[in-house]
């Protein structure tokens, strides 16, 4: 018991010396912190954005947390400290102008993205056009439909039933072997190899350029409108602003851009 | 002169404080940093039940998806015990009474599961068993594909839980006095029939709740199961990527689906505790 309690002494001692000093010695002044709470399939994208907006604001750093918009939503609703959300859709900004994270009428479509086909740059189905997806043993890996691009693809099947049989979309759906939980994990199995197509946005396949694709036509393909905005519970709304400015900017629209996404229309 | 202080009061300190702890005066350093671990513990679980107890709480619990996930949990993890059982009990014998070189290199590598993120492991057994992995080409020529199906459940499962069965029977083995197996041996017993007859049952105790603890977390597997295997409802959807999931779309599922999860957790615990009491 001696023992122990010198210890614990001693202990007290040591975390009392120690323990304002080191914070103190390494903390810059007012440094601010954005975080943005974004759609998977912007990681690439937003993530050079923020590197630049960190460069023309000195004292701020950006955090991202990318995730399917879904998800995002949730962690929101839930109660995570958010300052700007961008989504892959607008049913999940809609749910947060209903639950009052969001205000009325303050978010903006920020850009375009559409659909396209991966495949591993082996193509080891062999597929060739958008109706070998319905050959039977295809491995498909879809978002599951939660996911805003798992809706938007589901949304393309139900255009594709008109051009190639009523029955396709169930045997495209037949032949999916899981429903990931956001557009990069998708990418990842087709990267991988483990799934032999997968459907996501454009935008992802210019990202990953190991991989091969298939076109969907206009007529055949789902546009989806990504919206940005400023969370009412923010504490940097000048930031916030700022960021989804930019955001807005030529600049911020050659990068997005860049990266494959298209204007808003 | 300083330091003769210092030892000074150092000494008048304890002896207080020992003074202190003979009065039950003191008791509270025990006490409070204990009630607050224990209601890191209990808090969250009491929140669980108060959310999901309401009049949906059946619905949800039996709806489709619920059933299907708690069917292929089920099923799944009693798959990975039996295989536990099987592939575990030699390695954890060979480990407990063989002279083996490197043994504690091979006692490393069987404990790495246990200490390792579960996400490290999924991607491990996709870039080893996986289409493209290391031993996929090989498994190809069998026509076996392993991810996305539900012997990847398995596979994921075993990876992850059966280390704790081989580390509890390892000990059971281990704990058998030397002299009954020298006794045996001197009676004539050959190596097969000292392990079933002298062996197997006395570690018995040990080797079921081994197995028991296997259960439970192959019950609980995500990390390495949603990364290796997928998620597909009713064919690798179990119940703990049913509830990460139905955080997103229906908290209402992923609630009574938690509270199935711990009830059936507290079963198998209160068993392991009953078979550990009795020896």
């Amino acid at each position: 018991m001696k023992r122990f309690l010198s210890i614990a002494l001693l202990l007290t001692l040591f975390l009392a010396a120690c323990a304002p000093s080191t914070p103190v010695a390494t903390q810059p002044p007012a440094r601010h912190t954005l975080t943005v709470f974004a759609a998977a399939s912007l990681t690439d994208a937003f993530g050079e954005m923020g590197k630049n907006f960190e460069a023309a604001n000195p004292g701020v750093a950006v955090t991202f947390n990318f995730a399917g918009s879904q998800s995002l939503r949730t962690q929101i609703e839930q109660g995570a400290p958010v300052d700007v959300f961008a989504s892959a859709s607008g049913k999940e900004m809609d749910a947060l102008v209903a639950s009052q994270f969001a205000a009325d009428g303050t978010s903006q479509i920020f850009l375009t993205n559409k659909l396209v086909v991966i495949l591993p740059a082996n193509n080891p189905a062999g597929l060739q056009t958008l109706e070998d997806l319905a050959k039977s043993g295809v491995k498909l890996v879809l978002a599951a439909e939660e996911v805003p691009v798992g809706n938007y693809a589901r949304q393309a099947l139900d255009k594709m039933n008109g051009s190639f049989g009523a029955d396709f979309k169930d045997k495209v759906l037949a032949n999916v072997v899981s429903n990931e939980d956001n557009v990069k994990q998708v990418v990842a199995k087709v990267q991988l190899g483990e799934a032999d197509a997968g459907i996501v946005y454009t935008s992802d396949a210019i990202a990953a350029p190991d991989l091969k694709s298939i076109e969907i036509p206009a007529d055949l393909n789902v546009i989806a409108r990504y919206p940005i905005a400023a969370l009412t519970k923010s504490e940097n709304a000048d930031l916030a602003a700022a960021f989804i400015a930019y955001v807005l900017s030529p600049e911020g629209q050659a990068i997005l851009a860049k990266w494959g996404f298209g204007p808003i229309q | 002169m300083q330091i003769s202080r210092l030892s000074f009061s150092m000494s008048r300190l304890k002896k207080t404080a020992n003074q202190l702890f003979t009065d039950g005066r003191l008791n509270w350093v025990f006490i409070i940093p204990s009630a607050i671990l224990l209601a890191l513990f209990w808090i969250p679980f009491l929140a669980l039940l108060l959310r999901s107890f309401n009049s949906e709480f059946f619905q949800l619990a039996l709806s489709e998806q619920a059933l299907k996930a708690l069917r292929l949990s089920l099923f799944t993890s009693t798959i990975t015990t039996i295989a536990t059982v099987i592939f575990g009990t030699p390695l954890a014998y060979m480990l407990a009474h063989w002279r083996i070189r490197f043994k504690s290199w091979v006692e490393l590598l069987i404990d790495l599961p246990i200490v390792l993120p579960p996400s490290v492991a999924g991607l491990t057994l996709l870039i080893a068993f996986g289409r493209n992995g290391l031993f996929g080409p090989l498994l190809g020529l069998f026509g076996v594909t392993l991810p996305f199906t539900t012997a990847a459940v398995v596979i994921a499962q075993t990876f992850v839980a059966s280390p704790l069965y081989i580390r509890s029977a390892r000990v059971g083995f281990a704990e058998i006095d030397k002299q009954l197996e020298e006794a045996a041996l001197v009676e004539g017993a050959n190596q097969w029939q000292l392990f079933a007859h002298v062996m197997l049952p006395l570690a018995g105790r040990a080797l079921v709740s081994g197995a028991i603890l296997t259960w439970t977390r192959a019950l609980g597997e995500f990390g390495a199961t949603i990364l290796f295997a997928g998620n597909l409802e009713g064919v690798t959807q179990t119940m703990p990527m049913a509830i990460y999931l139905g955080f997103e779309r229906n908290l209402g599922i992923a609630l009574a689906l938690s509270v199935v999860l711990v009830f059936v957790s507290i079963l198998l615990l209160t068993l392991t505790k009953r078979l550990e009491k009795r020896e």
